[in-house]
């Protein structure tokens, strides 16, 4: 086997894919996966914005399983709250979202990862980096058994919610159960969910946090939950889960169960350190109000492949290089991860019966934006009182 | 000591991510507790099936 590459990426979610994929454009690249299986199983709600997905891959109808094209909100009084883009498409464009279907769609990112020249690796884990004078200059690697060690000039770190790779370089990225979403999901048949919705139930029983439906064709859906861990309230999230389809659709038969857990947490202090990016999860870069994560970890990992190109030309990767990658994805997504952390932590202390107020204040008005941007503005228009606390933010 | 009931684990990693000693593997479908583990108990609260369970001491 190989002992040496340019650049190591642990994990082949769709942040390693895009950072092995960028990379390999100009270096020797090793894309490892711990699971033997890449996608699978699915960790996900499968919801993205298409715009953002296009930057990446030409949409293929093989992984998409759903177009919706507007987003509904419930507050727990019923109250519903629509956005749609369909009106608004013609001036701004489309930012409807896709229910995908993470398991092809994976492997497909993988895949062109690997057209581009990486070498992939499965049932392959890292167990530890190479570290030498404060420097991370390879990983540790087990495949099927066997021990090996892997130098890299550089090390991207995609290796999802449960990261080692940050921690044995010195970074914490260890969450506080308040900054953690536990979940759950049933991919369920017998649904009645209508196709063009993507529907999100906010407040009692599920409070900290929020339960959603995605359709993804043929009477199918996407039905799941994530609760904030600090405010689970002794009952798993599975508990909610089944209370919330019982009540909603007790038609549904499960599939699928799926399992899982966001990263809501407030940006990390350092995503890098010599020779070492972290990318994704592993980075905490999912959206903590929406716990979204898929489009970050690609647009991250993207820049992460550049930067690690650069450093490998030019010999050097110190984290005075490696710094551009920590600049960029700030400036790029970061604001929005900053922002919408602060907004988090303040609709998580809402009563359900202010979520109930505000969803009635804003009822029947015309949001054409299906962003959280979009429908906050027009909150706070109708709620300026209740929602002081986050004016400033907008 | 944490336990692991394999009749429940997800193999989703939520413990992982919230232990505080760094002391949890997930392997595919395993889960190994390493000798480090505390019983602090954080990955019993964050679990979404609730495999995990504390008992006696560390």
């Amino acid at each position: 086997m190989r002992d040496e590459y340019d650049v190591v990426v642990v994990g082949a979610g769709p942040g390693g894919s895009i950072a092995a994929r960028t990379a390999a454009e100009e270096c020797d690249v090793l894309l490892i996966e711990k699971r033997q299986e890449i996608g699978s199983p699915v960790r996900c709600a499968e919801g993205v914005k298409k715009t953002g997905l296009q930057k990446f891959i030409q949409p293929d109808e093989k992984w998409i399983a759903g177009e919706p094209e507007c987003a509904r909100i419930y507050s727990p009084d019923g109250t519903m709250v629509e956005l749609s883009e369909a009106l608004s498409q013609a001036l701004v464009g489309s930012e409807v979202g896709y229910v995908l279907e993470r398991k092809l769609f994976d492997r497909e990112l993988a895949k062109s990862a690997a057209r581009a020249g990486a070498h992939v690796m499965v049932r392959t884990r890292a167990t530890g980096l190479i570290i030498k004078d404060d420097v991370v200059q390879g990983v540790k690697i087990n495949r099927l058994g066997e021990d090996f060690d892997i130098r890299a000039k550089v090390v991207i770190g995609a290796d999802g919610v449960e990261s080692k790779v940050g921690r044995w370089a010195g970074i914490n990225t260890t969450l506080k159960l308040k900054d953690i979403g536990s979940c759950a999901q049933y991919y369920m048949t017998n649904v009645d969910a209508s196709e063009d919705y993507c529907d999100f139930y906010l407040g009692s029983p599920v409070q900290g946090g929020y339960a959603w439906v995605f359709p993804k064709g043929d009477k199918t859906a996407n039905i799941g939950l994530g609760v904030v861990a600090s405010r689970l309230n002794g009952k798993r999230s599975i508990d909610y889960l089944d209370e919330f389809v019982s009540k909603i659709f007790p038609e549904g038969q499960p599939v699928e169960l799926v399992m899982g857990a966001v990263p809501v947490s407030d940006e990390l202090k350092s995503t890098i350190a010599n020779g070492l990016m972290l990318v994704g999860d592993a980075a905490h870069h999912c959206d903590p109000l929406t716990g979204g994560g898929v489009i970050n970890a690609m647009e991250g990992g993207k820049i992460a492949g550049d930067v690690a190109r650069k450093a490998v030309r030019e010999n050097d990767a110190a984290t005075k290089v490696l710094t551009e990658y920590e600049t960029t994805w700030r400036a790029s997504f970061g604001k929005k991860l900053k922002r919408n952390y602060k907004v988090k932590e303040f609709f998580i202390r809402l009563s359900d019966e202010e979520l109930n107020k505000l969803a009635r204040s804003i009822q029947g008005a015309k949001i054409e934006e299906m962003t959280s941007a979009g429908l906050l503005k027009h909150l706070l228009k109708a709620n300026p009182k209740l929602l002081l606390g986050i004016r400033h933010l907008l | 000591m944490i336990t692991v009931n394999i009749e429940r684990c997800g193999h989703c990693g939520a413990c992982v991510a919230v232990c505080p000693t760094n002391s949890i593997e997930l392997i595919e479908s395993c889960l190994r507790i390493g000798d480090t583990c505390t019983t602090c108990a954080t990955c019993v609260t964050v679990c979404p099936v609730g495999a995990l369970t504390a008992e006696g001491e560390p």
